[in-house]
């Protein structure tokens, strides 16, 4: 038996009749078409699905689409504004902070809240507050880097500037 | 010539705004109309015997179209998945691998029948009413064991597990007559799942009116999936279409073979006259795609007193899995590197290939390299504790410094400095005052740790002198390039970029080659029905100075076209035309100069020089003259908590020399990237099986500690600069150098911390439990040694 669901994904209202058993990150993907909410495990540990919920990180594979009743969802797809990117997106393109791609949505999700909540974090709660989610291509360096340099253009007043890695180049 | 402007640039990606925007084209994000879904039945023993399929059950399910078992698949796929010709010459057994089982399993994981449904979820419900009637089998799970005569055998009726036994190099007890000292250690290499964020995933669409297959699939090497899978599936590769992806979430070496689900997907397409598409999901992808590593070293190393290295003696045995891997025996290159970055009077090496009922293993980020690397490293550590000898001395004794220098395997080392690199590791990581504070902590009960790693590597695979008789396939690779009427770019190449940044990183290249904006250029890969007939491929850190070779050739050729033209149209002698910056001018009139794109507009119109065809392009294919040599220095700083066996990672250094750099912002994400795949196998993950009942004990990510931000330490890197000599850009390769390098530094780290408890040697991974009891055991021991004392 379907169940309606009544949600609202990045500002546009949807509703919809879906099974009870499908997920949201489903939901979003098969239904919606919104394919930037990526699927990289099926035990909840890659945090590539991670949407925000009402404002609050959550990884899509978590929840039943129709535990969305009523909330207001924001995906990747809901990030950049009047063609312009958001400043996380700008960052992850600035400091190299992909490379495969695959992980990333799901990573600009997560510091997206980790920003909301903690505008001005040290490098340490950076990394504790993205230890959900996996990446397998940029060993954490540049994604670390990439939201230190959004939290500064977003205005954090006393983020750290992203440093360069490299001390010494050339012979 | 163009000056060069935008190789050596930190340009940004232009792979970026769409993948950071949520609109990448990834192998899950693709329909097709009417299409179905393909669940696989897969075996939930290591090795049994089919008895029967019953198939009714899911037929009736929901949403179900058909289920295909063998019987349905064995008169439309040829032969079995490919296995290299050589590599290893003295192949014993090579058992054939069809893509789905007909009366026995040899691995959890093997399929053995395919759902396809209207939607995704209904094939998997209806996959779960397949009833398959299974006989258990002794399951051969340790390669030890396996190696044992009377051992049970991975396929029924097979002579024994041997895949091969290879000696390179023999025994000799002369060689060893010089050495002073000799040490001896068994190195394990645990196995270990590549895990690409993206797994595996298929969509075939077999037109049987216009008999022509489109196969997108998640791979490295979409021509070799046509060409393998195509042929088996008795397509023509002017009948097949591969697309890789069009975007791959990451490769890592795990999709650089034709895999069985698309030879599945592509009959199930022809079948069912649908689209197929399948989709890996994680816990599928730990079974049914290939594992990395999984060998023993035993290793003798002899050196004289004053730390001269004499002679070195490796025996590798490598767990193959149930099928040999399609390019398993590359791996039994650690042998051939086995000596690293130093000069020994005899290496004896031999590599044995041992069958066992699991996935398969194959190339893993470095393949051979790495193993080769922290072999030879933990090599030189121990033999410096024996006699004595700081490490970093000892490494400085022995170095290769005339280059090329040619290996005792006849190998040959393009270029290199490795005392260089050495050099500048040392000063950034304070060496000297390191050491001071290692001695001052060790009065206190505190045990910090130095690990050095001066690695060199193979790659730029390769010349086809060498990997045409190696590999079955010469390594080259091809390019074409195009310039428009109105003077646009079009680049296409044979190598597959999903992650590696080759569309920015390439097109810095052609900017720099034809003097055009880097803007005019658009870059193609990873679909065979555009650019040359045949690509190779990306592996072995060979995109740029293979494939980026290639796309320069093509550039130089459509300049020299360009510049014949030019000479007409500003009737002057050619060789009186000059070629800079992207104009052409008379020697001594730069002023009257003509665009590439003017030339380009002229080449496809009237009035052309004699015999001159129109157009302006060109296809070249680059074969190297020898492979290339990165090299570096890695310095890792542990502490190790002797009452918990926790290690705390304090700092990582890595100086690295890769040649010529075209971007290096990119060369350090490659590294970052690849010294982190390699502390976690230093510290981290490790695949389980159960040796009884054949079962993977670590089969979901809960149970396998891939590393997170949070258990990752600061990089330091830094570089040097010793252009490569086989390549006219001076480049070598970077996507694997930080794998090979850096699980011997973190590992010879923990031994150097240890040392006071007189433990010479610690196995991957180190864990906290593994340190704990290690140290328990030394403690007990040392105990008992003072108990006999008394």
């Amino acid at each position: 038996m379907k169940h309606k669901v009544a949600t609202t994904v990045n500002g546009s209202k949807h509703e919809h009749e879906v099974e009870p058993r499908l997920l949201l990150v489903h939901y979003l993907r098969d239904v919606l078409g919104l394919t930037g909410t990526h699927i990289g495990c099926d035990t909840s540990q890659c945090g590539a699905c991670t949407i925000l919920v009402d404002g609050k990180a959550v990884k899509s594979c978590t929840m039943f689409a129709v535990q969305a009743e009523g909330r207001s969802l924001t995906t990747i797809e809901g990030m950049a504004k009047d063609g312009e990117l958001h400043p996380l997106q700008q960052a992850f393109w600035d400091e190299h902070g992909l490379q495969c791609g695959y992980c990333t949505p799901g990573f600009i999700m997560a510091a997206a809240y980790l920003l909301d909540q903690n505008p001005n974090p040290t490098e340490d709660e950076i990394r504790r507050g993205l230890e959900g989610n996996l990446c397998r291509c940029t060993g954490y360096v540049n994604i670390v880097k990439s939201v230190q340099a959004a939290a500064k253009t977003m205005g954090g007043a006393h983020a750290k500037p992203a440093e360069s890695q490299s001390a010494v180049r050339g012979s | 010539m163009a000056v060069t402007t935008m190789i050596g640039a930190r340009i940004h990606r232009r792979e970026d705004p769409r993948l950071v925007s949520g609109h990448g084209r990834f192998i899950d994000d693709m329909t097709r109309p009417h299409m179905a879904f393909m669940t696989v039945v897969r075996s939930p023993y290591a090795h049994a015997k089919i008895r029967s399929i019953d198939a009714s059950e899911a037929k009736k399910a929901p949403g179900v179209h058909a289920v295909y078992t063998y019987a349905d698949f064995k008169d439309h796929i040829t032969g079995g998945v490919p296995v290299t010709a050589a590599f290893v010459a003295e192949k014993k057994y090579v058992p054939n691998q069809f893509p789905i089982a007909h009366d026995e399993v040899v691995y959890q994981g093997e399929p053995v029948a395919v759902v396809l449904a209207n939607e995704s979820g209904q094939a998997a419900d209806a996959a779960l009413l397949v009833k398959v009637d299974y006989e258990p089998l002794a399951a051969v799970m340790d390669i030890e064991k396996a190696m044992e005569k009377g051992s049970p055998t991975v396929h029924l009726g097979a002579p024994d597990n041997i895949g091969w036994d290879l000696t390179y190099s023999p025994d000799s007890p002369e060689a060893f007559k010089e050495a002073e000292v000799v040490v001896k250690e068994r190195i394990l290499q645990q196995r270990l799942f590549p895990i690409a964020m993206e797994g595996r995933g298929v969509v075939a669409e077999y037109d049987g009116y216009d008999k022509h297959l489109t196969l997108w699939t998640s791979t490295q090497i979409p021509h070799f999936v046509r060409l393998f899978v195509g042929t088996a599936c008795g397509l023509a590769e002017s009948q097949v279409r591969v697309i890789a992806g069009p975007d791959v979430g990451g490769g890592f070496g795990s999709k650089i073979r034709p895999y069985v689900e698309e030879y599945l997907a592509v009959i199930a397409s022809k079948l069912s006259s649908r689209p197929v598409k399948w989709i890996e999901g994680r816990s599928e992808n730990l079974v049914a795609t290939t594992h990395g590593r999984g060998q023993i070293f035993d290793i003798e190393v002899g050196a004289k007193k004053d730390g001269t290295l004499v002679a070195l003696k490796v025996t590798q045995y490598i767990d193959l899995g149930g099928y040999q891997g399609v390019f398993g025996a590359f791996q039994a290159v650690a042998c051939l590197l086995s000596g690293g970055a130093y000069r020994w009077k005899h290496i004896a090496a031999r590599t044995v290939g041992v069958l066992t009922n699991k996935t398969s293993t194959d190339p893993y980020r470095g393949a051979g390299r790495p193993e080769a690397t922290h072999l030879v490293e933990r090599a030189i550590d121990l033999v410096a504790r024996e006699i004595g000898m700081d490490p970093v001395e000892l490494r400085r004794k022995n170095f290769a410094t005339e280059f090329p220098f040619t290996n005792n395997f006849g190998l040959v080392y393009d270029s290199g400095n490795y005392g260089g690199t050495l050099d500048k590791a040392l000063e950034l990581a304070n060496y000297k005052d390191l050491r001071r504070e290692q001695e001052a902590l060790r009065k206190q009960g505190r045990y910090l740790g130095i690990g050095l790693s001066t690695w060199i590597e193979i790659c730029g695979l390769g010349p086809s002198a060498a990997t045409a008789p190696a590999a079955g396939v010469a390594l080259v690779e091809s390019s074409q390039v195009r310039i428009h009427p109105t003077g646009g770019v079009s680049v296409y190449v044979g190598t597959h970029s999903h992650g590696q940044s080759h569309d920015t990183t390439f097109a810095q290249i052609v900017a720099d080659t034809l003097g055009v904006p880097y803007d005019s250029i658009e870059m193609h890969h990873g679909d065979t029905a555009e650019g040359p007939a045949m690509g190779y491929g990306t592996y072995g850190s060979r995109s740029l100075a293979v494939g980026g070779m290639s796309i320069r050739m093509s550039c130089l050729k459509v300049v020299d076209k360009a510049k014949k033209l030019a000479a007409h149209i500003l009737e002057a002698d050619e060789a009186d035309v000059v070629f800079d910056q992207g104009r052409f001018h008379v020697k001594g009139s730069p002023e009257k100069a003509k665009a590439l794109g003017e030339i380009a507009f002229a080449s496809y119109g009237a009035g052309l020089p004699e015999g001159m065809e129109q157009g302006l392009e060109a296809v070249s294919y680059f074969d190297p003259p020898n492979f290339t040599w990165p090299f570096g220095a890695h310095i890792c700083v542990v502490e190790v908590d002797p009452e918990t066996g926790a290690v705390d990672m304090r700092k990582y250094i890595a100086v690295d020399d890769c040649g010529n750099v075209i971007n290096p912002m990119v060369v350090e994400g490659q590294l970052h990237g690849g010294i982190v795949q390699g502390i976690a196998q230093a510290l981290f993950e490790e695949v389980v099986y159960d040796d009884e009942s054949g079962q993977l004990r670590t089969g979901t990510l809960t149970d396998y500690l891939v590393p997170t931000a949070n258990e990752i330490p600061e990089l330091v890197l830094a570089s040097t600069v010793t252009p490569s000599p086989s390549n006219a850009l001076g480049v070598k390769g970077i996507g694997e150098a930080g794998t090979i390098a850096s699980s011997a530094a973190v590992i010879n780290a923990i031994c150097d911390a240890l040392a006071p408890f007189g433990i010479k040697h610690v196995d991957m991974p180190a864990s906290p439990d593994r340190l704990w009891k290690q140290i328990q055991q030394a403690r007990e021991h040392s105990n008992g040694e003072r108990g006999a004392r008394k």
